[in-house]
Order: C-alpha cells, then structure tokens, then sequence
C-alpha cells in the first residue's frame, strides 16, 4: 500500500494529504486503536486501485468495478433491487398464541425466579397503567399515557439487559423503569408533579426519568433520544464498559430523520447500541400503511449495515431471548443491533385521544383478549408449575392496594417549592432568572389569588 | 457576581494586549496567532487536559475544512477526534449522548448557516436536559462550534449570523469571540463550562486576526462583558468581527470630538447586562451594531432592556446599525452589511440628536 502512495504521489492532491497524515493508516478501520472486530475495511477504500490482473485472464462478465467504496462487480443487464421482497421478512416466536412453547424453538433459558418476576411485573403494569387511566378520567390527574399491549415488550426487554446498560426511552416504556426498582409511588409521584418527584414537577405525566436506574428522563420530542443513545453507547465503549445502551420508539418514531441520523452514526461509530422498535401499528391515529412502505422496521436495519430482527413483541420469552442475544452482539462486536417487534396499542394513544374515532372497537377487543402477551405467557409459567390462580389474585389485590394508596400519597404531598421554577435551567441561576423569581415573588404578593396553592413559596 | 468586579474601567486596545486584574492572559505574551491556530490551540489544551474530551463533525480528521482541528486526530487518536456523517442533527444529537454520560463533546458544524438540522436536538434537548430531569442528567460537557458571519464572497448559505435564534433558548449559553487570544480562552471556558453551549466563530477573521496568544491554559469568563475603549459619548455594544469595524469607526468618530466607549459583549446569554447598564448610565447613548438581520436580531433585546434600566439617562433612541432583512446577498453583500460610515453616520445623529 505505502508503495503504491509514493509512486503516484504526483497524481493528486488527496494523495498529498494522504501522506501529511500518514499515521492515520490508509485502509484501517476507523474508530478503535486496534484493527475494527467489523470488516468494514473493504469499504473504506476511497482510491481507486490499479487492477492488474483482473481482465486478463477472465470472462468479461467477471471484471469488477473499482469505486469509492470498494470493489463491486457490474452487470450488462438493466437490474433494479425490487422495493419488496416476495416474503416478509418472518418474525421470531417461541409461545403459539396459547402460550405453549413452540417446538424445537431457540430460546434463551429464564430462570423461575426471573420468568415469575417478569409475569408479576406485567400484571404490576397492567394495573398501574389501568389506575392512572382511571385517575385522569376522574380528573384527578392531567395526563397519562398507558402501554397496554406492549407489557411483554417492556418487561421482557428490562429483564434481558443489565442494570449498567443505559436506556433512552420514548415515552411508552415505563415497564423499563418497573422492571429496575422504580417504585408505584415515584410513578405516581412523577404524574402528580409533587415535590417527591425526581423531576421537580417541571414535565407532564409519565414523563419519568431516573439516574439511579440508568433511565433518562422522557422527553416527548419523537425520535430525539435515538442519535443521544449512539453518544451514549460510544462512551460505554471508549470507557470499556460491559454495557449497552437501549433506546425505543415506535413505528411513527421510525419516519423522524433521528431515526436515519442515528442509525447512520450507529453503524459507522460502531456504537454497542440496542435500537427496540414497538410497532404497534399506529401513530396517534396514522396507522403503518400511512406511515411507511417498506416492509416494516427489521428491513431497513440493512441499509444502514444493521443487523436487525422480527420479533413478536407479544411473546415475553421471544423478546427476552432477542434482547439477550442482541446485547451480547452488540457489547462483544461492537455494534449497533435493531429489534422490530411487532405488536398492537391496545390502549389509546394517551387520554386525549379516542381511538374508537379511528379504529373499531372490535379490532381493538381481539388483540387485548386473543393476543393478549400476558395471557401467554402466564400460560407458560403456569406449565412450568411456576404460577397458580391463588398467586394470581392475590398479586392482583395487593397491587393494586399498593396503587391507590400511591395515588392517595402522591395526590395530598405538597407541589415542589417555587425556586425549583428557576433552578437546573443553567448549573447555577443567571442573573437573569433571579431578577425574574425576584420579580414573580413581588407579583404574587400583589395578586395572590392568581397563583395555585399547592405550590409552596 | 464577578461581572461587577474589575471591569468597569479596564481600557484594552482591541488585537492589544492589555490588562487584567484577575488574569494572566494579558500580561504574558505569546505567539502570533490567527484566529484558527488560537482555537486549534484551545482545542489541543482541551482535548489533552480531558482525557474523555472529544472533537467530532464533517471533515474534521484532516484538519477542517478551515483548520481549526489540525493535528488533533494525530495526536490523540481517531477515536477520539474523527469525521462524522454528514447530518447535523446526528453530530449533535451523538454529542448530547455522549456529553449526558459525563465526556466533553466538542462538536463541529461546518457553517453556522447549517446548523438547523440540529436546532430540535440544541432546544428541546441540549436545552432542556437538566431542567425536564430535575438535576438528574446534563449534557453540559456539550460545546458546538460553528464559523459564522461575513466572508465577503459567502452569499446566503456561507454568511450567516443566526446567534439571535439561540439567544432565545433558556438552558444554552451563547459565546462569540472577537479575536484569537479572547477565542482560545473563552473556548476553553465554553468546553468547561457546566452547561451546554454554542460557539460561534467569525470566519472572518480566521486567518484575518493576528494577535499574541499565550500558549499555556487560561479562560476568560462567561457572561462578562468588556469595555475595550473607554469615552462619553455614546456607547457602543457589538460582538465578533463587527467589534473591527464599529473600533473603526471609532476612531474616525475621535477625529471629530466624539469620545465613544466600545464593549465588547462576548457572551450573548446569559449577557452582562450591568455592565451596558454601567456604561450608558455614563454615556447616556447607546448604538449596537451586528451583521445578523436588523428585524428581531439581539440588537433589539440589548435595546429593550437598556431602555427599561437606562431611560431616563438616555440623552437620544438606541441605535442598531445592523445587517438588513434580506438573505445574506452575494452581489449586494457591501449595501447589505453594516459599515463603518454607516456606524458613524449613526453616531453622529444619536450624539446631535
């Protein structure tokens, strides 16, 4: 290779400023000091190499061509790729929909403890999300947004990954946060916006976040969290962490340009970064068929050089076993992975939303009760002797004791202090913004009646 | 707060070095530097003083396209220094990622003019990203450098000013230098400070301003402002490359008996408000001057706030002598920019007023 650079040196100036940068190696893989684990180096070759040999000796229709990018070989024939492909690409399951283990499956071992603690926390998020629900319609809260239906994707996914690993959800993943400890009454605590909130009170509901479980925060910006979760997960690789990070988002999120800038980076970063799509089907009301054409999410991992899986995102076994599989590719190759699993939003999109208005009643009635994850899966504990109906209920009774005394807690604990208004916008307040609670506080004096109670001064 | 200290009567010559009270930068000489070499230097100190320091945007593992990064993926190696796709909103969504886990992610966007991919990632989460999570997670090791302003041949896409956009941001803080020692400090501070920031560079002036830069590590404050010339008259506020143009026009303004008083404002937010406050409550007269659009450019902010603090002081209306509503024009770039005799013309009306 250093041959073949001086002897054209002459030739042109990207040559020039080849050899000024010599020790950035011609050809190397790109961003780790050893050589990449990943054979991108075919692709890294910008210079178009002299091809001796090649057209002597062989059949015309062998020749390559040689571009920016590397070697590829030509055809004579007018070929398009076709847009689709004959087959879906098809979707990986372990349970049947009765939740019977499917046979000669490849699924990765769960312990009793871990599948229990699994099926537990589905019901625990069932529950949670039907009270919230309950709470906003009595007016008792702003907001919420449920994860019906997507219970395996949440749990499952949670129990695969490690406490290290790092996650930058969307906005439908409170599972994620269960799954790690976070407790029924920071739940309720974040959607009442009290002053035990982690967050200060400053966001809406279900817009948890929490540093001790490695969850940052939610922001409901679509698709933001993506290119943040490839920063995230080269860190992890540069300080030689055994962690990922894992990011989600939905088949909408999937259209935002986030989405493209951080699968882009992912591949050429060589970032060990999980990206979990929920495709349930709709954005808001915008169901998938408006929403792309390609089939699905698992197809355009390719494009990007990602490695990517179908899933069935109902199935908690087959979520677990792919999430686990592809956390140990993506820490130990160093690279990014893609899981479409496919599933269904039973609930609305949040409470302000009636999806009745665009969907049928009936359709969203079958995939709550036929395809329903918890049933499945409680199906299969339940066959391995692992669960019974008399831990069944009482889990359900104590759950959701547990939540509406959280709500209770949650509703009669006093709003954050005033000052949290001005602090964290900068690490210490400008001068600006204590000229401006100055001036607030003054106002409040003169026209109290304008100001909520709740909120102590 | 510091602002107060020390600043009010320091007299520096602008591209001078001058005297600080609580600095060394200005005592000590250096090298003569422009204005890429003083900001490749800073980037050096960063990058050597951090070891979880990176520098990352399009083109920079050559050097950059205006060589602000030589020599930095040399020295300390391409996984720390490397070329990014060429999607803005990736560069710097990948450096809030990487700033939130604690690294200091100094980010290139290689024109200002190109910087709106990104504005979603800089506002609703650079931005937002202590506050939404109650001081749980910052992304404040995050520092995005982008050249700015008037080249002469830049036309719409190479010439833009768009500092007023971010101003308007709570949670970021926007810097501007005006010459190669205040860069490389105010660099290093941006790079440590605690919060997410935008850096705009006057591409101008990277290889037009030469000045002695010290070569040892040293940072200038944020959110200070600093009177550059002392005078009576009237006082003028700029930042960047335009500070050149409206000291030339105060030096014309001299000839003719008029004592101008010339701040440099440096950090646009938070922005030193006391000490323009401090000076047009002496002058009684204020003009500022920048190349971004005249219409909702930060000019009218300094305006608004110094007529609230200072009207009764005020001897005649704040003037802006500013860039004109239009795209930045090719052809038409000498009608469009604010000049020095339109400066002047300024001058002399709000001082006959």
């Amino acid at each position: 290779m250093a041959l073949r650079l001086r002897s054209s040196l002459s030739k042109s100036n990207f040559l020039n400023i080849l050899l000024r940068h010599n020790n950035l190696g011609f050809g190397t893989a790109s961003h780790t000091t050893r050589v990449s684990q990943n054979p991108i180096s075919r692709f890294c070759n910008t210079m178009a190499e002299k091809l001796s040999s090649v057209g002597e000796h062989e059949d015309a229709n062998a020749q390559v061509m040689d571009f920016p990018g590397g070697k590829v070989a030509f055809t004579p024939e007018i070929k398009f790729i076709s847009e689709s492909s004959k087959e879906r690409v098809p979707c990986y399951r372990v349970l049947d929909d009765n939740g019977k283990l499917i046979t000669n499956s490849h699924f990765v071992q769960v312990s009793e403890e871990v599948a229990v603690k699994m099926y537990s926390d589905m019901v625990t998020l069932q529950i949670m999300d039907n009270i919230f629900y309950e709470a906003q319609r009595q007016g008792r809260l702003s907001f919420y947004a449920t994860t019906i239906g997507e219970e395996a994707i949440n749990i499952a996914s949670a129990a695969a990954l490690s406490p290290q690993d790092v996650i930058f959800p969307q906005y439908r993943e409170p599972g994620v946060l269960l799954w790690r400890g976070f407790t029924l009454q920071e739940f309720a605590n974040q959607c009442f916006g009290n002053k035990s909130d982690n967050g200060k009170g400053r966001q809406m509901p279900v817009h948890y976040g929490s540093n001790k479980l490695n969850y940052f925060t939610v922001s409901a910006t679509i698709a933001t969290q993506l290119p943040n979760a490839v920063g995230a997960a080269y860190s992890l690789k540069m300080d030689k962490k055994d962690a990922c990070a894992v990011t989600y988002f939905g088949d909408g999120g999937s259209s935002e340009g986030d989405f493209h800038a951080a699968l882009n980076f992912a591949a050429v970063m060589e970032a060990p970064v999980l990206f979990i799509c929920r495709n349930n089907g709709w954005a808001i009301s915008t169901p998938t068929s408006d929403q792309f054409r390609s089939d699905g999410l698992v197809v355009k991992g390719r494009a990007y050089g990602i490695r990517s899986i179908r899933v069935d995102g109902n199935d908690a076994l087959a979520m677990y076993s792919a999430v686990h599989t592809a956390r140990e590719m993506a820490i130990s190759e160093e690279r990014p992975i893609l899981i479409e699993a496919l599933t269904y939003r039973v609930g609305h999109h949040s409470t302000s939303d009636d999806s009745t208005r665009y969907r049928s009643a009936d359709e969203i009635e079958w995939w709550n009760k036929a395809r329903n994850p918890l049933s499945r899966f409680r199906t299969w504990i339940e066959s391995n002797g692992w669960w019974s109906d008399e831990e069944e209920s009482d889990l359900r009774s104590r759950i959701k004791k547990e939540m509406l005394e959280a709500l209770r807690v949650a509703e009669k604990t006093e709003k954050p202090n005033l000052e949290n208004m001005f602090s964290d916008v900068y690490d210490v307040p400008p001068l600006n913004l204590r000229e401006q609670e100055r001036q607030v506080r003054q106002t409040i004096k003169s026209h109290p009646q304008d100001y909520p109670s709740d909120v102590p001064l | 707060m510091a602002a107060l200290l020390g600043r009010s009567c320091r007299k520096l010559g602008f591209l001078s070095s001058g005297h600080g009270a609580r600095r060394t930068v200005s005592t000590e000489t250096g090298k003569s530097l422009n204005l890429y070499a003083a900001i490749n230097q800073a980037l050096h100190i960063a990058l050597d003083s951090d070891p979880r320091s990176y520098v990352f945007g399009e083109d920079v593992g050559f050097g950059g396209v205006f060589r602000c990064t030589t020599g930095l993926a040399e020295r300390f190696g391409k996984n720390r220094v490397f070329n990014t796709p060429l999607c803005e909103q990736g560069i710097v969504g990948f450096g809030i990622g990487l700033a939130a886990m604690g690294n200091r992610a100094i980010v290139e966007i290689q024109f200002a003019d190109y910087i709106y991919p990104a504005f979603d990632q800089i506002v609703n989460e650079a931005a937002k990203f202590r506050y939404r999570s109650g001081n749980q997670f910052n992304c404040g090791g995050l520092t995005i450098r982008a050249p700015y302003g008037a080249v002469g041949h830049g036309g719409h896409y190479h010439s833009q000013s768009p500092e007023a956009f971010f101003c308007h941001v709570p949670g970021i803080k926007v810097v501007i230098p005006r010459s190669p020692r205040e860069a490389k400090g105010l660099l290093l501070s941006c790079i440590r400070d605690p919060n997410p920031v935008v850096f705009f560079e006057p591409k101008w002036l990277y290889r037009q301003a030469v000045e002695e830069v010290p070569e040892h590590d040293y940072t200038i404050p944020l959110s200070e402002a600093e009177v550059i010339r002392e005078g009576n008259d009237i006082t003028l506020v700029g930042w960047g490359a335009q500070l050149t143009i409206m000291e030339q026009a105060c030096l014309e303004a001299e000839k003719e008996g008029i004592s101008c008083e010339l701040i440099d404002l440096k950090t646009l937010l938070p922005w030193d408000k006391e000490t323009v406050e401090a000076s047009v409550k002496k002058t009684g007269r204020l003009l500022i001057s920048h190349e971004a659009p005249i219409t909702g450019g930060f000019g009218a902010e300094i305006s608004a706030t110094i007529l609230e603090r200072c009207f009764l002081k005020l001897e005649a209306p704040v003037s802006r002598v500013c860039g004109l509503d239009t795209p930045f024009p090719l052809v038409f770039e000498p009608f469009y920019m604010p000049t020095k005799n339109k400066i002047l013309d300024a001058i002399k009306t709000t001082v006959n007023y």
